[in-house]
């Protein structure tokens, strides 16, 4: 798992990546209550803001954290906003991406850097 | 944080017991104040609704209002010159909404005035309290005592479980009083000066007790399986589906009450043709727009979908073209209506409720419906 600095983590499964908030960002969002997800489909280029999300206290962006394409997202989350609080690592990913290069993730930091990060 | 430095804010007397309950603390008005606690804005907002919250909000102003004569009369006529209410038919242990308006009809703040015998008093917001104890003292030192009192808490108990929580602390409990009563009543925690009133939509009461008391009282309610601390996110989101105005982003120096569809407030003495018509600042333009209809109202907004419209959001009256016709002055989720909510200004031929009208947010012009305030039904115990 990798995270950025905009507190999205990544996890490759098979050829895609998949992301999602980290737990700090969640609990730093407060009760979410609104997601708007991009179409399946859709390019994006690194830091395009491609999913908005609200929570009781402001809006927020996700940026894509690599060049790519949008291959599926969770379309559970804009039914159940909540579910971004409630499991932020699992159930509640965003979207996946199919990356040209997997090695632009290698710059990313791991569990222990991020660790860092947020303190 | 706009340069504030949580250095340069004050604190209320509860600020450890804040701490010790784990808030996060924001500044608002000049005061480290709790935003949320460990519950979160949307649990706290519901239970509060279900059950009970205890608010701290000691930081808005308490002032007295003592008349020279020793006659209650004569501070309420006193205090008519610089508002657009009634307050001279307020009878002794009731209270009332009112706001101090300006020259050109618009509102310097909101308040609750309450009749307690031989004096009024005042409770006026944290953000206004200088420049409201200014005013009073610049307009009615002839005929009245100013007293600020700085030596007392205030905290506000509310929900369904209000009325039994505070009761089982003050011997012959509460439930005599009716919504907006007012009272002084023994307790073990000194006199409590205590209003069946809020900014939630709910039942319940705010409490005056002596700062030195003001933690045991805190701790005391909290006490009570029924009782959750609450903080400012929740008080926020509360007052909104209660249809409440919040100063500074609903009403300002620049709406008229009658604007601002609070003319309710207004009672027939101070109208035309009442007993003491106008007599108020701004009365030219605020009788002018009860007898002909404003040019705009405050109104409530159902947006379509999840996305809340926050404040600011630009209003329209097409999905597309045409100039902005208003803005969003409050917008949040609800948790109690399980959607977005907004108040904002229209034109008055766009406040008819049910008018479809579009908001800006993101780019895309989003449709909201003009709705009746509020938007959850009041459970005050009239």
């Amino acid at each position: 798992m990798k995270y950025t600095e905009e507190h999205e983590w990544l996890r490759v499964e098979d050829d895609v990546v998949v992301v999602g908030i980290t737990e700090h960002a969640a609990t730093q969002l407060g009760d979410v209550v609104f997601v708007e997800l991009p179409e399946p489909g859709t390019t994006v280029s690194k830091d395009d803001e491609i999913v908005v999300i609200e929570s009781v206290k402001a809006a927020s962006d996700i940026l894509a954290p690599v060049d790519g394409e949008i291959v599926e997202v969770n379309e559970a989350l804009v039914d159940n906003p909540a579910l971004v609080n409630e499991d932020p690592l699992g159930d509640a990913w965003f979207f996946k991406m199919k990356v040209e290069d997997l090695s632009a993730l290698d710059d990313f930091m791991d569990e222990e850097a991020y660790k860092a990060f947020i303190e | 944080m706009k340069g504030t430095h949580m250095s340069e804010l004050k604190r209320t007397g509860l600020y450890d017991l804040h701490i010790e309950l784990g808030a996060k603390m924001v500044p608002f008005a000049g005061y480290e104040m709790p935003v949320q606690y460990p519950l979160g804005v949307m649990k706290e907002h519901l239970h509060c609704r279900a059950q009970a919250g205890l608010f701290d909000v000691s930081h808005m102003g308490q002032v007295i209002l003592r008349p020279k004569s020793g006659d209650v009369a004569d501070a309420a006529l006193a205090l008519e010159a610089l508002v657009p209410v009634a307050l001279l038919e307020l009878q002794e242990g009731r209270q009332r909404y009112a706001m101090f308006t300006n020259d050109e009809g618009g509102i310097l703040d909101d308040l609750m005035v309450a009749n307690r015998g031989d004096h009024l008093f005042l409770v006026v917001n944290a953000a206004c309290k200088e420049a409201d104890i200014a005013h009073l003292r610049a307009n009615l030192s002839d005929s009245c005592e100013i007293e600020e009192i700085t030596d007392r808490a205030l905290l506000a108990l509310q929900g369904p479980a209000a009325e039994a929580a505070l009761g089982a602390l003050v011997p012959g409990g509460v439930a005599g009083m009716k919504f907006m009563d007012v009272a002084v009543l023994a307790s073990g925690f000194g006199d409590l000066w205590i209003s069946r009133s809020g900014y939630t939509g709910e039942d319940g009461f705010e409490i005056s007790v002596a700062a030195d008391r003001a933690e045991s009282l805190a701790r005391a309610l909290l006490e009570s399986e029924a009782v959750e601390p609450i903080g400012l996110g929740a008080r926020d989101s509360l007052r909104l589906e209660a249809g409440l105005c919040l100063y500074g982003n609903d009403i300002d120096e620049t709406t008229s009450p009658v604007e601002a569809a609070l003319s309710w407030a207004i009672q027939k003495a101070r109208r035309a043709g009442g007993a003491r018509e106008g007599g108020f600042p701004g009365a030219g333009r605020i009788l002018k727009e009860l007898a002909e209809g404003p040019a705009r109202l405050r109104v409530g907004l159902r947006p379509e979908g999840r996305a809340p419209m926050r404040a600011h959001t630009a209003l329209y009256a097409d999905a597309e073209g045409g100039a902005p016709i208003g803005e969003v002055t409050s917008g949040a989720f609800g948790p109690s209506i399980e959607g977005p909510m907004s108040m904002g200004y229209v034109p008055a031929a766009l406040a008819a409720e049910g008018t479809t009208i579009y908001g800006e947010v993101r780019g895309k012009r989003l449709p909201a419906t003009v709705t009746a305030l509020p938007f959850r039904p009041s459970t005050f115990k009239r």
